[in-house]
């Protein structure tokens, strides 16, 4: 039940102002810039684009302030602002096969054409704390090689498996117009196209327990990285101002091929099954596990019998997405009073009735100061 | 979204849309609900859309107002000049009429049940509205009007319906929950007869 | 938004030259295509028939990277539709919310269209946007192939 409560004005307006000196902080300390946000912690604004689901640095940087550090919270400001906005169209699809790689692995094939770059990777760090970062010490800029005349262009690792059939192909994709959960509210069973948009913005933490969960045996699936590159692809968009196709930039992306066994069907000879992953920014954990959770949810396509959470599509699309958590969850700290009042009048009967002495009764009053 | 067609980028797809976009959307937006709200009375769109040929000045600022790059919109007889004007102006693309969420078509008879989309019973929402140009909304033979928005009844009395056009509104009610809804539109103004109403020969 | 190849060869040849010399504009810093106009588009006047507005695209990727479409996230863009000298109209979308961006970007889009000033906007402006794209990736391709790993296999017990 919901009972409209007044007052508490003059507290919320005080509150906001306390939040807005405690974000500042000691005024004797330069304030964070958007561009010291987008530049030194990028990977916190490339979470709160992938997660918000819009692609916009400068914009994801302001709401990582605003939120003093609180990445759920951006989130939830760029969702919010985005539902301030017309949507004008929908690009072509992105060809990652096309990127500028500034990272790509393969755990699959050590020699894969194009080579293995690592990039800016945390991998192979000590992960000890570094003293000397305390401080603004010189940084060496990077060692650079010349590439060869075809870096940067390298093909797919599973478009190379897949020249001999070892793997499953990527599939039919023509014609059909992709579900989209912000203009339909999910329905089961979902489409794999639905699944992708809904992991893609789906919360890093759940579905990397989700992930875990199926190395752990709840749903296993034997998974090795085929492949995982970061990089920048361009954005072409049909216009019709124009009647062709244009590029209007370019956005960071992380992709991650999944590659794991399938010991075939009656109708179809074994071979390696695929996850996918694909999110903005650098976010390869992301695109790890969301490339585990994909592959998970295809149960149905390769006959495994749906056992483990991350097997079970509406549990993992119902509850990945971290707004909507949040939002119920946080709801609960919000006045109940009235809601409560009648649950403590509804156990007093109740206790009555199941003949509890007035000693024990009278007791439970002191419930009420929990309302308090 | 419906296939991408070559469009003839002329001036003339620039010219003609609304002066304030946000006010002027408002204003059709507030015109067209109220023509809906109360089945039988006109509301005018005014001269805020001059559109290409075949949309009348209401046509063009219904479809202004209401039409984005997601819409299904379908135009009979349209021609590369109206279809580059409504996707600069509205970024629409036109479909087929079965794939059409609002449809300008010459006239409304049995065969739109057949042609553009009914909605289901559980999304009855999910159905086209069509919007039919006449020639006058006063000279035409007498309908009566009842149902949801309309006190007693009411008379209207639009011109150039065509044959079987009470057959066809009656064919049309008998689908509810589904079935198209219909907006009859003079120049710059609007006379709405949603799927709800009852629509005889008086 | 269709998805057939033969489409899509159609529609990008009929953009030609155009299609290019968009993206670059698009593709442009604000500062750059400012210092630009003052040089080349002095004395012309650029009417704005629409925006500069601030909007969203959805951005789509395929499910394994080739096969059927999926709503990846939407991003942020901003058109703008502007009327060069009374006469020719150039449009534009640019990523992100910078309005001017916008606006100048369709001002250069007219502006390529008038045959007189076609060549010094190719030559100052596409090619010079084209040169600094190949020049950024080209430094960041650099970076990155020095983090290229040289396997080199080792031997263990006898052979």
């Amino acid at each position: 039940m919901y009972v409209a409560v007044k007052g508490g004005e003059a507290a919320i307006a005080n509150a906001h102002r306390l939040l807005a000196d405690r974000r500042r902080g000691d005024r004797s300390v330069p304030a964070l810039t958007l561009s010291q946000i987008a530049g030194q912690l990028a990977l916190a604004v490339d979470r709160v684009m992938a997660e918000g689901s819009l692609y916009d640095p400068e914009l994801a940087a302001m709401a990582v302030r605003q939120s003093r550090g609180d990445l759920i919270e951006a989130i939830f400001l760029i969702r919010a602002y985005r539902t301030t906005l017309p949507r004008f169209a929908a690009t072509r699809p992105i060809d990652t096969a096309a990127m500028v790689i500034e990272r790509r692995i393969s755990a699959t094939y050590k020699d894969v054409p194009g080579g293995q770059v690592l990039g800016p990777t945390f991998d192979y760090t000590h992960r000890l704390i570094e003293p000397e970062m305390a401080e603004d010490a010189p940084v060496a800029a990077p060692a650079r090689r010349d590439p060869p005349e075809d870096a940067g262009h390298a093909p797919r690792v599973t478009d190379i498996l897949g020249d001999e059939a070892l793997i499953e192909a990527d599939g039919e994709g023509k014609g059909a117009e992709p579900a989209d959960l912000t203009r339909t509210p999910l329905a089961f069973p979902a489409s794999r196209d639905l699944r992708l948009q809904a992991l893609a913005r789906g919360d890093e933490g759940f579905l990397l327990g989700l992930g875990y969960s199926t190395q752990r045996g709840f749903g296993r699936t034997h998974p090795f990285v085929g492949e995982i590159r970061i990089g920048e692809v361009e954005v072409e968009v049909d216009l019709p101002e124009f009647g062709f196709p244009v590029v209007i930039g370019r956005v960071r992306v992380t992709e991650c091929q999944m590659v794991s066994q399938f010991t075939g069907s009656k109708a179809v000879a074994p071979k390696f099954s695929r996850g996918y992953g694909l999110v903005f920014g650098q976010l390869e954990r992301k695109a790890m596990a969301m490339s585990l959770v994909d592959r998970a949810l295809r149960a149905d396509a390769f006959d495994e019998e749906r056992r483990a959470p991350a097997q079970d599509e509406e549990f993992v699309l119902a509850h990945c997405d971290n707004v909507q958590a949040t939002g119920f969850v946080e709801h609960l700290k919000l006045p109940h009073y009235v809601d409560f009042q009648a649950e403590l009048e509804l156990l007093r009967k109740m206790r009555k009735a199941a003949g509890a002495t007035d000693e024990t009764v009278s007791g439970s009053k002191g419930d009420v100061e929990v309302v308090q | 979204m419906p296939a991408n067609r070559p469009i003839d980028l002329s001036s003339r797809a620039v010219e003609g849309g609304f002066a304030n976009p946000v006010f002027d959307a408002q204003a059709v937006f507030a015109a067209v609900l109220q023509a809906i709200s109360r089945p039988g009375t006109v509301a005018d769109c005014g001269s805020r859309a001059a559109p290409p040929a075949p949309l009348s000045p209401a046509q063009g600022a219904i479809l202004l107002a209401l039409a984005d790059a997601e819409t299904g919109l379908f135009v009979e007889a349209a021609d590369a000049a109206l279809e580059a004007w409504l996707g600069f102006q509205t970024g629409a693309r036109l479909t087929e009429a079965a794939g059409a969420e609002i449809a300008v078509a010459g006239r409304f008879d049995r065969s739109a049940l057949g042609r553009f989309p009914l909605g289901t019973l559980a999304y009855p929402d999910r159905s086209a509205t069509l919007i039919v140009e006449v020639p006058s909304f006063n000279a035409g033979p007498p309908l009566r009007l009842s149902g949801p928005g309309v006190r007693g009844s009411a008379e209207i009395r639009p011109a150039g319906l065509g044959e079987g056009f009470v057959a066809a509104r009656r064919a049309n009610r008998a689908l509810a929950p589904c079935g198209l809804d219909l907006l009859l539109t003079c120049g710059s103004r609007v006379l709405a007869l949603p799927r709800s109403t009852l629509v005889e020969e008086a | 938004m269709t998805d057939d190849p033969g489409r899509r060869a159609e529609a990008e040849k009929r953009g030609g030259a155009r299609r290019r010399t968009v993206s670059a504009f698009a593709q442009a810093g604000a500062g750059f295509l400012s210092e630009a106009w003052d040089r080349l588009g002095a004395g012309r006047t650029v009417a704005v028939i629409r925006g500069p507005e601030t909007g969203l695209v959805m951005v789509r990727g395929r499910a394994g990277g080739g096969g059927a479409p999926f709503n990846l996230g939407e991003a942020s863009v901003t058109r703008a539709s502007v009327r060069l000298d009374g006469e020719t109209v150039g449009h534009a979308m640019v990523l992100g919310r910078d309005g001017e961006r916008a606006r100048l970007a369709a001002a250069f889009d007219a502006l390529w269209q008038v045959e007189a000033a076609r060549g010094a906007v190719e030559r100052e402006v596409v090619a010079a946007v084209e040169a600094a794209i190949a020049s950024a990736d080209r430094d960041r391709r650099a970076e990155t192939e020095a983090t290229k790993v040289d396997f080199f296999t080792m031997m263990r017990g006898e052979d």
